[in-house]
């Protein structure tokens, strides 16, 4: 028995228990929030559709690999696989477009290669800077946002880092 | 917009690359079967994305994020003691910070904005120290169980999906650290200009 087949069983019954213990309808949630699970679903298949296959096509065109290879260096210094550099670079701006990059990623390495791992972990741990920044400024009515976007990039930039330091630690070969 | 320039270029680039290297029928290839596969992965991870997004609004439910929010309150009183005074600005921030824990994106960004219009009030447009902190929690990530990625790397075939998940933590816990750090620090660094 590993930690991670304890989770799923461990949270659902656990979820469960608590709910009925204090008397909630846990199944009129649980369906309320599949329904909810669906229409996310549904927002992100268009943009799914359009950006697989832009990436697809920047991949078979030779121009990923161009982009990628200029990056290399600098990666390989942080210690991160040149191949999700396409990722990093979509990451900060586009949610959808990170999460295509890396689904490219980790159908075409394999979900249990290193770089398939790095890929699903740097999406994990980062979020989308920018439209964040554009919402909660915008919406506060803030237009110097002073050093907001510089401490921001640092942390996608520590998070990726971490996340390639992370998976070698894990996932030793 | 943004969007619609990065699509663009991405597209007329792979037309120009695939002409310089000769890949067209690739190029070709590429773009049906691009969104062929958005299909059908999005069909292989609908299932576990409505069952996580199903058990998160039981624990929703259940009083689990308000506990978690609760708990926050004492680290967030340190972190932001200014905005902590309006009691208000405080539950917004720590249910903001708890629905961000859970993953539960829709509830979290009006908590987040609403904390950030109250502490922008009387600041002329320009963000204070502590709103920059809120918006750099929030640019980070901080999610316990990344239901969308788990999805994607079952419809990959991975029988274990979860198992990054201590990885994710590692790295979340990392870079909201830096996060956090580079905005002290960067904020001195300006005053000293000013």
């Amino acid at each position: 028995m590993t930690f991670s087949s304890l989770v799923l069983p461990l949270l659902l019954a656990g979820t469960a228990a608590i709910g009925l213990g204090r008397r909630v309808d846990i199944y009129a949630a649980l369906t309320r929030g599949a329904e909810e699970g669906l229409h996310t679903l549904l927002r992100i298949v268009p943009a799914l559709v359009g950006l697989l296959t832009a990436v697809g096509m920047f991949r078979a065109s030779g121009a990923m690999e161009l982009f990628s290879g200029l990056l290399a260096p600098v990666l390989t210094a942080l210690g991160i696989p040149a191949e999700t550099a396409p990722l990093m670079l979509v990451r900060p701006v586009s949610g959808s477009g990170a999460l295509a990059v890396a689904t490219d990623l980790i159908t075409r390495f394999g979900p249990d290669s290193y770089i398939g791992r790095v890929a699903a972990v740097m999406l994990g741990s980062t979020e989308t800077t920018f439209y964040t920044i554009a919402v909660y400024f915008g919406s506060a009515g803030i237009h110097r946002t002073r050093h907001a976007v510089p401490a921001a990039l640092t942390a996608d930039l520590v998070g990726f880092a971490a996340s390639a330091l992370a998976v070698r630690l894990f996932f030793p070969v | 917009m943004s969007m619609a320039w990065l699509w663009g270029g991405m597209v007329v680039l792979s037309l120009i690359f695939g002409v310089w290297n000769g890949q067209l029928d690739a190029v070709t290839e590429a773009a049906v079967s691009g969104a062929n596969s958005a299909i059908e992965l999005s069909l292989s991870m609908a299932g576990s994305l409505c069952l996580w997004s199903g058990v998160m609004e039981v624990m929703r439910v259940c009083g689990v994020a308000d506990a978690l929010a609760r708990s926050f309150r004492p680290l967030l009183r340190r972190l932001l003691p200014e905005a902590s005074r309006d009691s208000e600005t405080l539950a917004a921030v720590s249910a903001n910070v708890s629905a961000n824990l859970m993953g539960l994106g829709n509830a979290a960004t009006p908590l987040g904005i609403r904390a950030a219009q109250r502490m922008a009030r009387g600041c002329g447009g320009v963000a204070s120290d502590e709103l920059c902190l809120l918006v750099v929690l929030n640019t980070a990530s901080i999610q316990l169980l990344p239901a969308t990625i788990a999805a994607v790397r079952s419809a990959a075939g991975c029988s274990t999906p979860f198992d990054i998940l201590p990885a994710v933590w590692f790295s979340s816990v990392l870079s909201v650290a830096a996060g956090l750090l580079a905005a002290r620090l960067l904020s001195r660094a300006g005053r000293r200009r000013l």
